[in-house]
């Protein structure tokens, strides 16, 4: 049976050259990046290289990038670095209704410690208003986190318009840029951010390593004390392999950054053309064009995406509802629930996310296998029923 | 042979039904339902069915196995139609069995169907009990019959009760035929990683089988409202501290100071008081049952003979059933039965035949 993995915003397999990269690391260059010795020395030169080219994927100074054990650190670390450094001059955060659980949670975590957390609501295509973020900012707000791209649906946020708001009223920016890093161009030099959080799984390096961005001069309380590592930022020793792994796959995202994005454009627009010409009732969730390139949210109506998700599964196709972090509950995903989505539509609703491995088989192979599920799923479905005999 | 899926538990009885149904070359899918999130109560030990380890347990054996297996979240369905069900029943003064009812409104329910939408022919579970059809020919239509399991002791057709006709062409039973024994030794020459493991019988959603403290957390006001123990001639002989902590035949707690025990008789809801009486009082020639459904033919016409069982561990008690108005049933023992209490399922067999069962809403 054939394997096709449309779930690159859960994760993404690691590049060949990224595995090659690594590979040294293990055994032969070993050492302790700390080390006085040749061993440690040797090592902290790739260091500084994969330090480098991370930042020049940003269009940051290397000073700026620090590693850290995954995304879900980064956004905790930037989130609580800056409400801990902060709270003398102010305890108010704001943030939106459509993150991901690594920044929702970690705003609730501080709520219950006595902050004040402001979650914006978004439209139906998952945007917040601006002015209802201008009119959130008051003199206590330290804090503005807004991801750059949503994980679920794609959708894009206007992070130049939100860095220059907060800038213009001195109030610290982060994004979390996990599933935007690699696929949507990112220059730090231009975008007023202040912190910005990437995930190396996301971008075909490994599990286990993440990076933050942090402009020079940002007043950021530790979450990980120890040996001073990473410029004090962020202590323990440092996972070599894996920082090599995600400095080449850096340097790849940039390398190939454009033909990726039209091969992702190409595919996701004949996987979303194939679709709604076979199946009926398909209802697309997200921008219709501030979107990543590879995520296309689609609402198969009158079914549940769970079961869709399982009969894809047993076809050999690899899709999620929700984010995968969140699948295994039976509500439907917050993010669609904020956008005014209804209940059933919400539910009904699966995500594709193509990656840069993916073929024009592998599309068409989609495009073969969804109708017929669909309709059979349909045809048990009782809402399916009443719609087709109210149509009569 | 075609996909099957298999309701897995964790426990080995499942597990065992899973490798039986592969071996036979179905094609399986292992699915566990998630019905009741165990940490919202505390920490306390829980009946075996469903819970994280068990889930764990399930999916271990999958791998083992070599099949695909699912979590099926039906955490809001099983709220909904088996613990407020609970809690509603105990509220009545009624004494309720949720393992039927999650039988009934859940695996039969809600699961087969997810069965059926991931395109399986039908669900099997580990239960010990036999379905069969029988095809009689010209002479009357085919007929899904429930039997117990082989195992006598072991068999559970009593939580089997109100499976249709319908659910029947899609349920397997796949250790019908089986002892427990037996699938302990199969279990353990497969290799399954939970041949071991012990059985409980305890209600899986409540925490050290404690149900009054469960319906105490739930219903603290109706639950410690103290009222009057009376005797059926109406006199007052103490004070109870709360109808809910009080079950029919029990006799511990009453605190009553007479020359004979006294024993639970009835609850009496509206006036909040228990009926109280001698031993000999909780003896009742026969009941009401109500929300009847009939397997081995479509409803009850005339008077039959039957084994009657109102307890999962009552031997069954011969007696005559009568149709009454209303699809309800009328039993009427040949011997008079203790503690006929209403809520509980009556299950009427002949011989290892379930011919269908009902809810006892009062002892006659």
């Amino acid at each position: 049976m054939r394997r096709v993995y449309l779930d690159h915003n859960a994760t993404t397999p690691v590049h060949p050259e990224v595995l090659e990269a690594m590979m040294p690391f293990f055994q032969d260059q070993f050492g302790n990046a700390s080390s006085i010795h040749w061993a440690g020395r040797e090592v902290k030169k790739y260091l500084d290289d994969a330090r480098e080219k991370v930042a020049a994927l940003l269009n940051a100074t290397p000073e700026e990038v620090i590693f850290t054990g995954c995304g879900t650190e980064s956004d905790n670390m930037a989130i609580k670095g800056v409400a801990y450094a902060l709270q003398d001059k102010g305890r108010h955060i704001i943030t939106t209704e459509v993150e991901h659980h690594a920044v929702f949670h970690t705003c609730q975590f501080l709520e219950k410690a006595g902050f004040e957390v402001t979650y914006l609501p978004v439209d139906s295509d998952g945007l917040i208003d601006l002015e209802k973020l201008r009119l959130s900012i008051k003199n206590q707000t330290i804090l503005i986190t807004i991801m750059f791209a949503n994980n679920e649906t794609g959708t894009v946020f206007p992070v130049q318009e939100i860095g220059e708001m907060a800038r213009g009223k001195g109030v610290i920016f982060h994004t979390d840029a996990i599933q935007a890093v690699g696929k949507l161009p990112i220059d730090l030099k231009q975008l007023p951010v202040d912190i910005l959080s990437l995930s190396g799984h996301k971008l075909y390096a490994p599990k286990g390593i993440g990076a933050q961005y942090i402009r020079a001069g940002t007043k950021l309380t530790s979450l990980i004390h120890g040996g001073g590592q990473e410029r004090n930022r962020r202590a323990g020793t440092e996972n070599i392999p894996y920082i090599i792994g995600l400095g080449k796959a850096s340097e790849i995202a940039q390398r190939d950054f454009q033909g990726r994005r039209e091969h992702l454009l190409a595919l996701r627009e004949r996987l979303h053309r194939g679709i709604i010409n076979r199946i009926p009732h398909v209802k697309l969730n997200g921008h219709p064009t501030k979107r990543l390139p590879n995520t296309l949210n689609l609402s198969f109506l009158y079914i549940e995406g769970e079961s869709l998700l399982l009969n894809l599964d047993l076809e050999g196709i690899a899709v999620s509802s929700g984010s995968a972090c969140t699948s295994g509950s039976l509500e439907p995903s917050h993010v669609l629930l904020a956008m005014g989505i209804p209940h059933e539509i919400a539910q009904s609703a699966i995500r594709l996310s193509l990656g840069w491995s993916n073929t024009q088989e592998d599309v068409d192979y989609v495009v073969e296998v969804l109708p017929r599920i669909v309709q059979r799923l349909r045809d048990i479905s009782p809402l399916y029923q009443k719609r087709v005999s109210r149509s009569k | 042979m075609g996909r099957v899926a298999v309701a897995m538990s964790g426990g080995v009885d499942s597990s065992t039904a899973s490798a039986i149904l592969k071996d036979e070359g179905y094609e399986v899918i292992g699915l566990t339902m998630h019905l009741w999130d165990q940490t919202q109560d505390g920490k306390g030990t829980f009946g075996r069915c469903c819970s994280p380890e068990d889930i764990h347990d399930a999916r271990r054996v999958a791998d083992q196995i070599g099949i695909p297996h699912y979590v099926i979240n039906l955490r809001k369905p099983f709220e909904e139609e088996v613990v407020d069900y609970f809690v509603e029943e105990y509220l009545r003064g009624r004494t309720p069995n949720p393992c039927v009812r999650c039988n009934d409104r859940i695996k039969f329910g809600y699961l087969l169907r997810k069965a059926e939408e991931l395109g399986a022919k039908a669900l099997a579970t580990g239960h010990y009990a036999r379905i069969e059809l029988d095809d009689p020919g010209k002479k009357r239509p085919k007929r899904y019959l429930l039997r117990r399991g082989r195992d006598l002791n072991k068999d559970q057709s009593y939580f089997l009760f109100t499976i249709t006709q319908e659910q029947m062409s899609k349920v397997f039973f796949p250790l019908g035929e089986k002892s427990k024994a037996e699938v302990r030794k199969q279990a353990l020459r497969l290799g399954l990683r939970v041949a071991q493991k012990s059985e409980s019988q305890e209600i899986c959603f409540i925490p050290d089988d404690d149900y009054r403290r469960f319906m105490e957390t739930r219903k603290p006001r109706e639950f410690s409202k103290p009222g009057e123990i009376i005797n059926r001639q109406g006199k007052v002989m103490g004070l109870h501290r709360g109808l809910y902590s009080y079950t029919i035949g029990q006799r511990r707690g009453l605190g009553i100071s007479a020359p004979h025990p006294h024993y639970v008789l009835e609850l009496d809801v509206e006036r909040n008081r228990i009926v109280a009486g001698r031993e000999e009082e909780l003896m009742a020639q026969g009941l009401v049952a109500g929300g009847v459904n009939w397997i081995s033919f479509p409803k009850l016409d005339r008077e039959v003979e039957a084994l009657v069982q109102i307890r999962y561990r009552h031997p069954g008690a011969p007696a005559v059933l009568f149709p009454l108005e209303g699809g309800k049933v009328k039993v009427h023992f040949t011997i008079p039965q203790r503690s006929i209490t209403p809520g509980q399922a009556a299950v009427f067999y002949q011989g290892d035949e379930v011919l269908g069962g009902g809810w006892i809403e009062k002892a006659l």
